[in-house]
């Protein structure tokens, strides 16, 4: 018994046009090609709306953190800001220097645009909804992630500027130093699940009831700040980092070069949440619900909800300087993971080999819960030892003594 | 490679699917008779030797790379067309995502008037050698009676394979290559260390 | 209808540009671009032959390129480091003007 209408579950009509497809023109190929372009359409779809919502989403969430409205002007409670956005960025001034590479300029805003969107292809909608049920589905969005870092390091390069140049370095450096931990932490559920399928680990979560967030809370953690790092985002955006390297790599980019670049930010952001919906969270399985609501809605929901979790961390957290963020990942976040992964093999013999029962996944989740609690507080501890050597600055009250004023005498009328 | 996942167990509802699998429950793999496969070997072998001749013409050393790097995808792409999608992605991740990257490095860490692609000024011997060599491969290649067989799907699982393979009977070279990496690793540190200068 | 003759053909003639490349570059990273494209033509072969030769264990093919790449980068890694080690204490990095060891 559906809460919505059955097409909403179902989409008959595709069905049939397909089996109608195939009736009258009887060749399997066109069949295949015209839902895979109808596929394409519906993931571009959202992506489309999915980056205009993002705008809005992020100005006013930023905004009512920062204790001041988001952009109220443009529609109801802004809702056509991000409209009024892509108007401007359309008809602003398309500049290229005449010093920069030809057609390489005009590359990095297309060439950082396709990961993102390939990203989309392999997230399960639904129980029987991917779109490319790849067997090695985890590996590939490792793959697309770094072939981005490759794309901003053609803008940088392209623009023959100094700063850009150095910009797009430094966030090279940082995306691939970020890139170690982040395929480290997505091992873990690949181990639990014993597929790279992501459709299969959805299953797997489904099977056993179990979110694999509860299981494995430290990969959570490190995919989460790696892909952040990734992204671009703060706390770890020296990439776009207005106050210090002008605009970084896309200094020299304007009109809809810039918006491009800015719209792919938006777009990642939305696949990063969807892979921590998926691979930790579920997927489209909410503990049953999904037979009263369609998966896909349920799945929207979820991604949603973890882009509005990165959309605070924007707001919340300052800005790191790059070589605490390198520190931090290479000491921090490294170690963490390799503890990780050989935790987590061992865990997972030893339920597979002895054959235990499904009790033992409580016992994994609550030794994994407190071994991650203990080995975040030993690294905090570790690394931050040095500062507290540091000498501290002298607080007025209560450390130093103020030589006391005379007391007031009576006020003299005069 | 796009094995579908069959009928889902729970409830009697079809969902429905954006995009049809063909013939995907039967186990299919990537088979080398669709027009499709076909056409895209076909495209990506002209891209992938097209970017390569492309490397030894252009002028400046950074095309030259990013010229390298699409015929690294292009190979991916070919690898995809042979039935192996584990490798495909794995030639993806290292080549066009670490190995390019550590080779656009090191140019811009070498001056800028070094960073001229041209060729020797011997080059016409060069290129009949490389091309007798090339022909003599060819000749050889299509001269041997190979003992092929036309499975259709061949590899229903490569990672599970590679990773069997890689702990039962290669076991002794997998360690050997991890070895390998960390003095890889620590030889480039030493090597481009500061402090290095002065020995 | 790909065969196994079409695969060594694309194979055996990348073989021979990154010959070329290899042999004719003056700059070392030039040289490196050129060996990295030959163990690109290498694993090609090889995947042709996981795919289509009788054998039996076929995933062979693939497992031998895995530790091609592997290789493959370790070693890219160590040549770039000597080519920038190379270009510090010598100043220029044309393998024309790198021949010390004269005869």
């Amino acid at each position: 018994m559906t809460f919505l209408l059955d097409a909403w579950y179902n989409f008959d009509p595709f069905d049939e046009l397909y089996e109608w497809l195939q009736d009258t023109a009887g060749s399997t190929e066109l069949v295949y090609v015209v839902s895979a372009v109808l596929g394409a359409t519906a993931i571009l779809t959202f992506v489309g709306l999915g980056a205009l919502a993002n705008v809005w989403l992020e100005r006013r969430i930023i905004g009512r953190i920062q204790v001041r409205r988001g952009p109220n002007r443009v529609g109801l409670w802004g809702l056509l800001q991000p409209v009024a956005d892509a108007i401007k960025l359309i008809q602003k001034e398309v500049l290229q220097p005449r010093a920069s590479d030809g057609a390489l300029f005009n590359l990095p805003p297309i060439l950082v645009f396709i990961p993102a969107m390939l990203t989309f292809a392999v997230f399960a909608w639904a129980p029987d909804l991917v779109y490319a049920d790849l067997n090695v589905g985890v590996l590939y969005l490792l793959a697309l992630s770094s072939v981005t870092s490759l794309a901003i390091f053609i803008a940088g390069w392209s623009s023959n500027n100094k700063y850009a140049l150095l910009g797009a370095m430094r966030v090279i450096a940082m995306a691939i130093s970020y890139e170690i931990p982040m395929v480290l932490a997505l091992l873990a559920p690949v181990i639990v699940a014993g597929t790279m399928n992501i459709p299969g680990i959805v299953d797997w979560q489904r099977q056993y009831d179990v979110w694999l967030a509860f299981l494995l809370p430290l990969p959570v953690f490190i995919y989460a700040i790696s892909a952040t790092a990734e992204l671009n985002r703060t706390p770890a955006d020296i990439a776009e980092a207005e106050s210090e390297i002008i605009a970084g790599f896309h200094t020299e980019y304007s009109g809809m070069k810039f918006g491009l670049f800015y719209a792919v930010e938006l777009i990642n952001s939305l696949a990063v949440s969807g892979i921590i919906a998926s691979l930790f969270f579920g997927g489209y399985s909410l503990y049953g619900l999904d037979e009263y609501i369609p998966p896909w809605i349920i799945f929207i929901g979820k991604i949603y909800f973890f882009y509005f979790g990165l959309i605070w961390l924007r707001g919340t957290w300052p800005r790191l300087r790059v070589d605490q963020l390198m520190a931090f990942s290479w000491k921090m976040l490294i170690p963490l993971a390799l503890i990780n992964v050989v935790l987590v093999a061992t865990e997972v013999l030893l339920w597979r080999e002895l054959e235990l029962g499904d009790w033992f996944l409580a016992v994994i989740a609550a030794v994994n819960i407190v071994l991650a609690f203990l080995l975040l507080n030993l690294f905090f501890r570790i690394l931050t030892s040095s500062y507290y050597r540091l000498p501290r600055r002298v607080r007025l009250v209560g450390e130093v003594s103020v030589p006391s004023l005379p007391a007031p005498g009576p006020v003299a009328p005069s | 490679m796009q094995n579908g996942k069959g009928a889902p167990e729970h409830g009697a509802q079809q969902h429905a699917r954006l995009s049809v699998c063909l013939r995907c429950g039967e186990g299919r793999g990537v088979v080398v008779d669709d027009t499709a496969v076909v056409v895209a070997f076909y495209v990506l072998a002209v891209l992938t030797l097209g970017s390569a001749l492309m490397v030894s013409l252009v002028r400046d050393l950074i095309h030259a790379v990013l010229f390298l790097i699409l015929s690294f995808v292009g190979v991916a792409g070919l690898y995809i067309t042979l039935s192996a999608d584990f490798v495909a992605v794995v030639q993806v991740l290292i080549y066009a995502g670490a190995i390019s990257v550590l080779m656009l490095f090191a140019i811009l860490l070498t001056p800028r008037s070094a960073r001229d692609n041209s060729a020797v000024s011997y080059r016409a011997p060069i290129s009949i050698v490389a091309g007798l060599v090339g022909a003599v491969i060819i000749f050889v290649g299509l001269k041997t009676d190979w003992a092929t067989v036309s499975e259709e799907d061949r590899f229903p699982q490569t990672a599970a394979e590679i990773g069997k393979a890689l702990l039962d009977p290669y076991v002794l070279p997998f360690e050997v290559a991890s070895v390998l990496l960390v003095i890889a690793m620590v030889g480039a540190i030493i090597l481009v260390r500061p402090g290095s200068e002065e020995r | 209808m790909i065969s196994l003759e079409h695969v060594l053909v694309v194979g055996a003639l990348l073989f021979s540009i990154g010959l070329y490349i290899a042999l004719s570059r003056r700059n070392a990273v030039g040289v490196l671009m050129g060996v990295e494209l030959m163990l690109n033509s290498v694993n090609l072969n090889l995947i042709g032959f996981a795919r289509f030769i009788d054998s039996p264990r076929p995933i062979d093919g693939q497992v031998f390129t895995v530790f091609i790449i592997t290789v493959a980068a370790a070693e890219a890694a160590v040549a770039l480091a000597l080519a920038v080690s190379v270009y510090r204490i010598r100043q220029t990095i044309d393998v024309d003007r790198l021949n010390i060891l004269r005869w």
